[in-house]
């Protein structure tokens, strides 16, 4: 369980990014924190590795304070997968990247191999183990990066904008990854924009806007609200601003999947062919 | 954010930060002369504190501070590296002069680092580009060079998102021996470096897609012109230079342990 007591935070130059943020993240939790560039998101997802401590209030990682522990031993439990992957590949070969972090953790050669071949499979990646990193697509980078730390099995994992530059085929997959991840009991925790994506994941969503939290429900309840979409910089999922010009016709408002869509609009045309 | 930020445009005014790019120039130039001239503890340290009173005068003393704070792990770096090597392959000398020249070399290091911090506080990467381009430096190298300081910071941001993003897999930059913690230092220049050279080509296609070098006859906005306390402070530096080569050239330089023995402290 991550909790997060009322924390504030702010840069050595002064900017206060976090003003009183809390929150509790419970073990095989999904959880998406979404709002506008610089509300604060990444920031407050780096104090749950311990990358960033609160300069106020206090961050539990399973009872343990991040401010008395180190970075490396958090994330040895807290799995953080950055933004852009070439800020993380540096490797000859592909295994070699995703051994790294293993070796770090001190796990033996033996467990190494097999973690190596478990993630390098589990990712798409078997084809890709003698190829340099360098000379992998932007996609198959980030699924390195993503196999990189999933080689260790961390309890929670923070994926970092895991959409941004993604095609609508990696992305799909991406999801499905994701929601195979949490059914097997992972903690996933997503940081991003996309609200699409979101809407068709339906996780809890946390909603941020300058260094606050403005909402904490689930996905239908915060995309469906257009005040709070708006203040947070987002744009409504397409199907929910469909719904929304269709209430007139006595359609619900709170729908966000496409699914439930098509549903909705089927029962209704039968009703009026009838 | 960190120590990088002692090399940053810091844009207040002051009356150093006034003062013609290329005056400063010379000035940088002066004192890397005399710093490498005098190879002594008692110059150096003179030559250091010196220059205390321009940071206070440039109001930059915040950002100078970290910046010396960060320096001081390569200085004591250079202090390690002395000791050793005089001790184990220099000539027979006692511990106490080895220590002094050590420390002389940490002291020439800060000497650079702060004349140099100095420079780049108070000077505007734009008007070093221009005083470079007015005193005929071709085009391409003045845009080349300003270039290159304007994405100091932006490398500076770039190392540290990688360190986090190297820290969150497990690596410990802490620990480990003297050989360990640079080969902890791999995963970092790695990305660094390949990420810089990718911005760079990046960039000159950008450049290139605006015409850059279209037309030979260039123009610019502002013309830098020389006042009189401009000269004063060439003057100045290079007073400092004459000083400096009489004093190596004509005066034997005691040294501090000499000093000390003569007062019987030691």
């Amino acid at each position: 369980m991550i909790e997060v007591d009322n924390v504030y935070f702010s840069y050595p130059n002064g900017v206060e990014v976090l003003k009183g943020v809390s929150l509790k993240i419970n073990d095989g939790e999904f959880v998406a924190i979404m709002g506008q560039n610089g509300a604060g998101k990444t920031t407050l997802v780096k104090h749950f590795n311990g990358l960033l401590k609160p300069t106020r209030g206090r961050v539990l990682v399973d009872g343990v304070d991040t401010r008395h522990t180190t970075v490396a031993a958090l994330a040895r439990k807290v799995g953080f997968v950055f933004q852009n992957p070439d800020h993380q590949l540096f490797s000859e070969t592909v295994e070699d990247e995703i051994s790294f972090a293993l070796r770090n953790f001190g796990f033996d050669e033996k467990v190494i191999r097999e973690r190596v071949n478990w993630a390098l499979n589990l990712l798409d990646l078997t084809q890709y183990r003698k190829v340099s990193p360098f000379m992998l697509s932007g996609g198959e980078k980030k699924r390195v990066a993503l196999a990189s730390v999933l080689a260790w099995d961390p309890k929670f994992l923070v994926l970092d904008e895991p959409t941004i530059g993604q095609d609508s085929y990696q992305k799909e997959k991406l999801k499905q990854f994701i929601l195979h991840l949490n059914h097997q009991g992972k903690t996933v925790i997503i940081v991003t924009h996309d609200i699409e994506f979101v809407a068709e994941c339906e996780p809890r969503v946390i909603l941020m806007a300058n260094g606050r939290i403005i909402a904490d429900e689930n996905a239908r309840d915060v995309l469906t609200d257009p005040e709070l979409i708006s203040a947070a910089s987002l744009v409504l999922p397409e199907v929910t601003q469909l719904f929304m010009r269709l209430n007139d016709l006595g359609f619900p408002r709170k729908v966000i999947s496409v699914y439930e869509a098509k549903r909705l609009i089927l029962e209704r045309l039968r009703q009026v062919m009838c | 954010m960190s120590m990088f930020d002692g090399l940053k445009y810091r844009s207040v005014s002051s009356p150093i930060h006034s003062i013609d790019p290329r005056a400063k120039l010379v000035y940088v130039c002066v004192l890397f002369v005399i710093s490498v001239l005098f190879s002594q503890l008692i110059p150096l340290l003179i030559i250091l504190l010196i220059q205390v009173p321009l940071v206070v005068l440039a109001r930059v003393k915040r950002e100078w501070l970290r910046l010396l704070r960060g320096s001081t792990f390569f200085a004591l770096l250079i202090f390690a590296m002395n000791v050793i090597s005089l001790y184990f392959y220099g000539a027979s000398q006692s511990i106490y002069s080895i220590i002094e020249h050590a420390l002389a070399m940490s002291v020439r290091f800060i000497v650079l680092v702060e004349s140099f911090s100095i420079f780049f506080l108070t000077t505007s990467p734009d008007m070093l580009g221009l005083s470079m381009e007015q005193m005929g430096v071709p085009y391409e190298l003045c845009f080349a060079f300003t270039t290159a300081i304007r994405f100091i910071p932006v490398l500076a941001e770039e190392a540290q998102t990688i360190i986090d993003a190297q820290r969150a897999r497990g690596l410990d930059l802490e620990g480990g021996n003297f050989m360990k913690r640079i080969r902890n230092y791999i995963p970092i220049l790695i990305p660094l470096i390949v990420s810089a050279i990718r911005r760079s080509i990046e960039l000159a296609e950008a450049m290139e897609s605006r015409a850059w070098g279209a037309t030979k006859k260039r123009t610019n906005l502002y013309v830098l012109n020389m006042r009189r306390r401009d000269y004063a402070f060439i003057l100045l530096s290079l007073l400092m230079l004459a000083v400096s080569l009489y004093v190596w050239l004509a005066i034997r330089i005691p040294s501090l342990i000499q000093i000390l023995e003569d007062l019987n402290i030691l």
